[in-house]
């Protein structure tokens, strides 16, 4: 399959339904299509991680990641959601786009490093986790250790830029080298009524960790 | 669920089970859905399957006679099962039905297509 263009990609992920009610505890906001079309389509470009890889989606929510991947080219992608809700919405997705070689299981992300059998399954892992601020600090830090243990050449990560430091620092002890491809401004707007005003934007980096050289 | 990712899914995650693996597959309904050939896939990505759960997964869709008891050493060259495992690994879509613990018994349903492997905070 040929890559297809950035602008078309972008409007396949403009189609894709996200979360109808989102839940505060598991700090589901989606990744916006601009932004997803725009780091997987740099993802392939620049890397070559997508096509004719096989792609994890580490907390796939309604999809865009796992969507946006498989139009890329991905062999096949596997998502992995804790919130039954959200996949149910994946799998309409899924259905509603004829997309084949997409697929979805129901479970803890952080349970996955448990099963040996998924160590090294995949070459890459894209994952958009909670970041981590509501009761939960460092959950996004597990994410990308599970990533880790999941891929065998690279995890893909999205990180409140106020954490940089601690991230060069903690991807050190698994011989695990980290680069920030891009800076966001995420735009969370009124996803939850408690963001009192209309729209909070929050500086995230873009990470690929080039897990070749692990050692968790 | 597609079964290459069946061969993934273990039990291991409950309390006192030792391997988990293979899980006792039950298919109540299932839908093939087409994807494109890519033979280089297909066999990189046969190396990280384990191939007695590729045998069950092909058993249980009723497809044993295109799947050989041994995985051949040139399968790279053969075009013919390489075609033939893409379509039960990757074509093959189990939209009801279950996975069963080899050890407990714990049944894990297989509702519209998603396999719920969640466990109660009792089981772990």
């Amino acid at each position: 399959m040929a890559c297809i263009k950035l602008k078309k990609l972008e409007e396949y992920l403009h189609g894709v339904d996200t979360f109808e009610k989102p839940k505060i505890k598991l700090e589901q906001y989606i990744t916006p299509p601009h932004i997803a079309s725009c780091v997987l389509y740099n993802i392939q470009t620049l890397y070559g991680d997508i096509e004719g890889k096989y792609v994890g989606d580490l907390g796939c929510g309604s999809g865009m990641l796992s969507i946006g991947s498989f139009l890329l080219g991905a062999g096949m992608t596997t998502g992995f959601e804790i919130d039954d809700d959200a996949l149910n919405i994946f799998q309409t997705n899924v259905t509603d786009m004829e997309l084949p070689g997409i697929d979805c299981v129901l479970c803890d992300v952080l349970t996955l490093s448990n099963n040996e059998k998924w160590e090294n399954a995949f070459d890459t892992i894209v994952t958009n986790p909670p970041f981590g601020t509501k009761n939960n600090s460092g959950i996004d830090m597990l994410f990308v250790q599970t990533g880790v243990n999941l891929a065998s050449r690279a995890v893909y990560s999205f990180h409140k830029s106020s954490t940089r430091d601690y991230i060069h620092k903690k991807v050190k002890d698994w011989n695990v080298k980290g680069n920030v491809v891009a800076e966001l401004k995420y735009n969370i707007d009124t996803s939850y009524s408690f963001h009192k005003s209309k729209s909070v934007d929050i500086n995230v980096d873009f990470w690929r960790f080039d897990v070749s050289e692990k050692n968790l | 669920m597609r079964l290459s990712t069946y061969n993934f899914l273990t039990s291991k995650a409950i309390k006192g089970v030792k391997v988990g693996f293979p899980l006792k597959l039950t298919i109540a309904k299932q839908d093939v859905v087409e994807s494109e050939f890519n033979p280089t896939f297909i066999e990189r990505l046969l190396p990280r399957l384990d191939w007695s759960g590729i045998r069950l997964a092909a058993e249980v869709a009723g497809l044993n006679d295109d799947i050989p008891a041994e995985l051949p050493a040139n399968v790279a060259e053969n075009e013919e099962l390489l075609k033939k495992l893409h379509h039960l690994l990757l074509e093959i879509d189990v939209l009801e039905g279950q996975l069963e613990c080899p050890e407990t018994g714990r049944v894990f349903p297989i509702t519209d297509g998603i396999p719920n492997m969640l466990l109660n905070e009792d089981e772990v």
